[in-house]
């Protein structure tokens, strides 16, 4: 996505509006709260967010091509189920249970692709189906019991730390800065952009859009597939319902961070400021004790606030 | 007798960030006239009229209605003072009836729940119909309706509105030569009856033949106000362009070599027979209707329509066109006449737009942003594309200047065909000459190109042969020397 210069103010706003708006709350939250600002908070923060954070990265790609996944909280519950069986002790290598449970977030991203390129179904149809889909397969897979007893080594994905940094935090850095150089600076990353803008432009160009749609469409639900083993790793067990209404977080984070819902225009770092504008809020409210169901309630004021703020700069 | 004036707009001005878009503007409008509006694209037309509609509200200036002052904060404003503006692009409702479209928002309602009185509605509809003298039939849904017929309904719906002032942006860029004398009849009555039309267009002739006073603009300022009687068709595009224009079309060599496109019987879903050759520094015109089938050939040939039957050669092979794709790798290139559907994606940049099409050829699994760069500030320099970076959103450009975006980027893939859909549609006179110029130089340099267009003057000045299309068939060669307008409308129409 591409800007014209900055000329004033207004127009410096337009391009970091979020950004300030997250440094605004920061500094709110650490003026309220003398735990927020501490080293070991913002690690927690960073955490907690790194789950719906590899989601919001993949449904990112499909937003910016035009379309929607509402998939991605059931395909966490299956990749996680499929992965968690293959990661008792002394069974398999962990490369097994991590490849199974990436391949199977591929295939379910194949298959809504398919389905929406070839089969000409709206999106939203295709990954609703699916969505109930996944869940259904996710709890026959495990006959509706959490998959328990992990190895030591799967574990170590959700909660282990490396040189101090839990690793799912250094997974959400290399999602992030492998989906910023896609997107950015690779072929198949523009024309995500631009059959997002104009389907018809993207073809008349001689881009294959089917092929596209479909990059984009494997891209979310193989990183929601990584999530699901993040997942299933730091709570120790595959659970057939977790994950639900994750995708809304997700698509949440990537509203906020700006980009456009119609498709065509959006940045990973749109969604990474998202993503943190969300869990920081969610932190913050819980060190202020304030009740989960007045959460619900701010969270969803500042998802349409974003939308509004973006709107009025969008001239 | 200033107060004769129906409306008085003056000293108004308008700034974007960055543009002033309007300096100083002014429009007086009589009662009964039609009152033309020229200028280039960018010239100011649009934005005077979005703040006469109520669209937008101007920095500076009054407008005063029958001498009145009037503000307008919004189009219902507008319209309650008596403008109405029928859209170059129509917005109808499309499911509902023509009658309903008429008076959307403004029902007739009985009754203590405010039915709408479903007889009156369709009565008073039929009504003015009849006062406008057209038969459409009021309980038709609107989708069925031509595009000239839409615009009768929009007249309508004018009308019911009591409306003073009629806005008419571009009405005849999308109907036929016989559509456009009923609208210039509908017009002529409207006026008798002391209604006021401002009308919008480019094309010179049109706007000779109704005007009665023509007020010319150019980069947001007023230049003059003449009575259409005292211009002729050289003076008025002086005055648009301010500069002298030379000859628009120029004589070129016609150096013709040896046959790069070849179509022999191509068959599809809405056109049938099709055969034709294309040499290499040729430019082959394609005339007729609107709906005759010229654009699905060309369409074809490109690999966005699916080919039932026949046999295209390109440089004497045989080549299966299934996708735009195989198209370009043929070396065959289309600008479309729709640039907005199918030539930019308007929220990219001007640079991302230029190179979209080549990034295959020139690029692996990365780009090369600095190459990428340099490719698109040279294109834009080429193209005289007027953006402040190559990074501006193509949206915020001028018609023409997006055009010329389309143009730089079909071209950058250097294909041998090329094919021009209406490339001078909706764009002012000096970028239609640059376009022209363009077209002339291709051909210059050896390439073979097809160019399809409405306007005759730019068919028989530019092409060396001309092939007139009806019914999804070619009815008639004709070559540059025998090429008239009035031969060329025979066999269109038959």
């Amino acid at each position: 996505m591409s800007f014209a210069k900055i000329k004033s103010p207004a127009d410096y706003f337009s391009r970091y509006g979020i950004f300030i708006a997250l440094i605004v709350i920061c500094i709110a939250l650490s003026v309220a709260t003398p735990n927020f600002f501490t080293a070991q908070n913002m690690l927690i923060v960073l955490r907690q967010v790194s789950i719906n954070g590899i989601l919001a990265i993949g449904v990112t790609y499909v937003i910016i091509a035009g379309g929607i996944d509402l998939s991605l909280g059931s395909v966490i519950a299956l990749t996680g189920v499929v992965a968690a069986s293959f990661a008792h002790p002394g069974t398999y290598p962990l490369l097994v249970p991590v490849l199974l449970g990436l391949l199977t977030g591929v295939v379910v991203g194949l298959l809504n692709g398919l389905t929406i390129t070839k089969g000409k179904v709206a999106p939203f149809i295709v990954t609703l189906g699916m969505m109930t889909i996944a869940r259904g397969l996710a709890l026959v897979w495990s006959k509706g019991r959490p998959v328990t007893n992990l190895s030591k080594e799967f574990n170590f994905i959700g909660g282990g730390d490396l040189l101090f940094v839990p690793v799912p935090i250094l997974l959400f850095v290399l999602v992030i800065i492998v989906s910023a150089v896609i997107l950015k600076y690779t072929r198949i990353g523009r024309y995500i952009y631009a059959v997002g803008g104009n389907e018809n432009a993207a073809a008349a160009s001689g881009i294959r859009v089917n092929r596209v749609k479909l990059f984009a469409y494997i891209m979310c639900s193989g990183l929601a597939g990584l999530a699901g083993i993040v997942l299933a790793s730091r709570i120790t067990t595959g659970q057939p319902n977790a994950g639900i209404a994750y995708e809304l977080d997700a698509i949440a984070a990537v509203v906020i961070g700006g980009t456009s819902l119609l498709g065509g225009r959006g940045s990973i770092a749109g969604t990474v400021i998202g993503v943190l504008i969300i869990g920081i809020i969610n932190n913050g409210l819980d060190l202020l004790n304030v009740s989960s169901y007045y959460q619900q309630i701010i969270k969803g004021v500042i998802i349409v606030g974003a939308v509004l703020l973006d709107r009025r700069n969008a001239r | 007798m200033s107060s004769s004036y129906l409306l008085q707009a003056e000293n108004i001005s308008k700034s974007f960030p960055g543009v002033k878009a309007l300096d100083n503007v002014q429009l007086l409008i009589e009662k009964g006239k039609v009152h033309a509006v020229m200028g280039e694209n960018g010239a100011g037309k649009s934005t005077l009229m979005k703040i006469l509609i109520g669209m937008i509200k101007p920095d500076h200036g009054s407008i005063m209605m029958n001498g009145r002052e009037v503000t307008f904060h919004s189009v219902h404003d507008a319209i309650l003072a008596g403008f109405s503006m029928i859209h170059q692009e129509l917005l109808p409702f499309p499911e509902l009836t023509v009658a309903e479209n008429i008076f959307m928002g403004r029902e007739p309602v009985t009754g203590f729940f405010g039915w709408i009185n479903r007889k009156k509605l369709y009565r008073d509809a039929g009504k003015l119909m009849e006062k406008l003298g057209v038969s459409i039939k009021v309980n038709r849904k609107m989708k069925e309706l031509s595009i000239a017929e839409m615009q009768m309904v929009e007249i309508a719906k004018a009308l019911s509105n009591r409306a003073e002032i009629i806005i008419m942006d571009e009405p005849t860029s999308a109907i036929s030569g016989r559509e456009v004398q009923v609208l210039f009849n509908i017009i002529r009555d409207l006026t008798k009856q002391g209604i006021a039309i401002i009308y919008i267009s480019h094309k010179m002739d049109e706007i000779l033949e109704i005007a009665d006073t023509i007020t010319v603009m150019r980069d947001g300022k007023y230049i003059a106000t003449h009575p259409a009687s005292a211009l002729n068709s050289e003076y008025l595009i002086n005055l648009i362009v301010g500069r002298e224009l030379n000859a628009i079309f120029e004589k070129r060599n016609t150096n013709k070599g040896e046959i790069l496109l070849s179509v022999e019987n191509l068959e599809g879903e809405k056109f049938s027979g099709i055969s034709f050759g294309l040499r290499r520094g040729e430019i082959l015109g394609i005339a007729g209707l609107m709906g005759a089938g010229r654009t699905e050939i060309m369409e074809a040939l490109f690999g966005l329509r699916r080919i039932a039957s026949g046999t295209v050669y390109v440089k004497g092979q045989k080549v299966n066109i299934r996708s735009p794709r195989h198209a370009i790798a043929n070396g065959i290139g289309l600008i479309s006449e729709d640039r907005k559907h199918t030539g930019l994606v308007l929220s990219s940049s001007v640079k991302h737009n230029i190179t979209l099409a080549s990034l295959a050829k020139n690029d692996g699994v990365f780009l090369h942003p600095d190459k990428e760069k340099k490719i698109a500030d040279a294109k834009i320099k080429e193209f005289n594309i007027k953006t402040p970076s190559a990074n501006q959103v193509v949206n915020f450009l001028s018609g023409g200047n997006q055009q010329k975006v389309v143009l730089a980027k079909v071209l950058l893939n250097d294909p041998d065909i090329i094919i021009f859909d209406e490339p001078t549609r909706g764009i002012d006179i000096g970028a239609k000459t640059e376009i022209y110029k363009m077209i002339t130089a291709l051909a210059e340099k050896g390439k073979a190109v097809i160019m399809i267009s409405s306007e005759l003057p730019e068919i028989i000045g530019l092409s060396d042969r001309v092939l007139v299309v009806r019914g999804g068939t070619i009815v008639k060669e004709l070559k540059g020397e025998e090429c008239s307008q009035e031969l060329i409308m025979q066999y269109a129409m038959n």
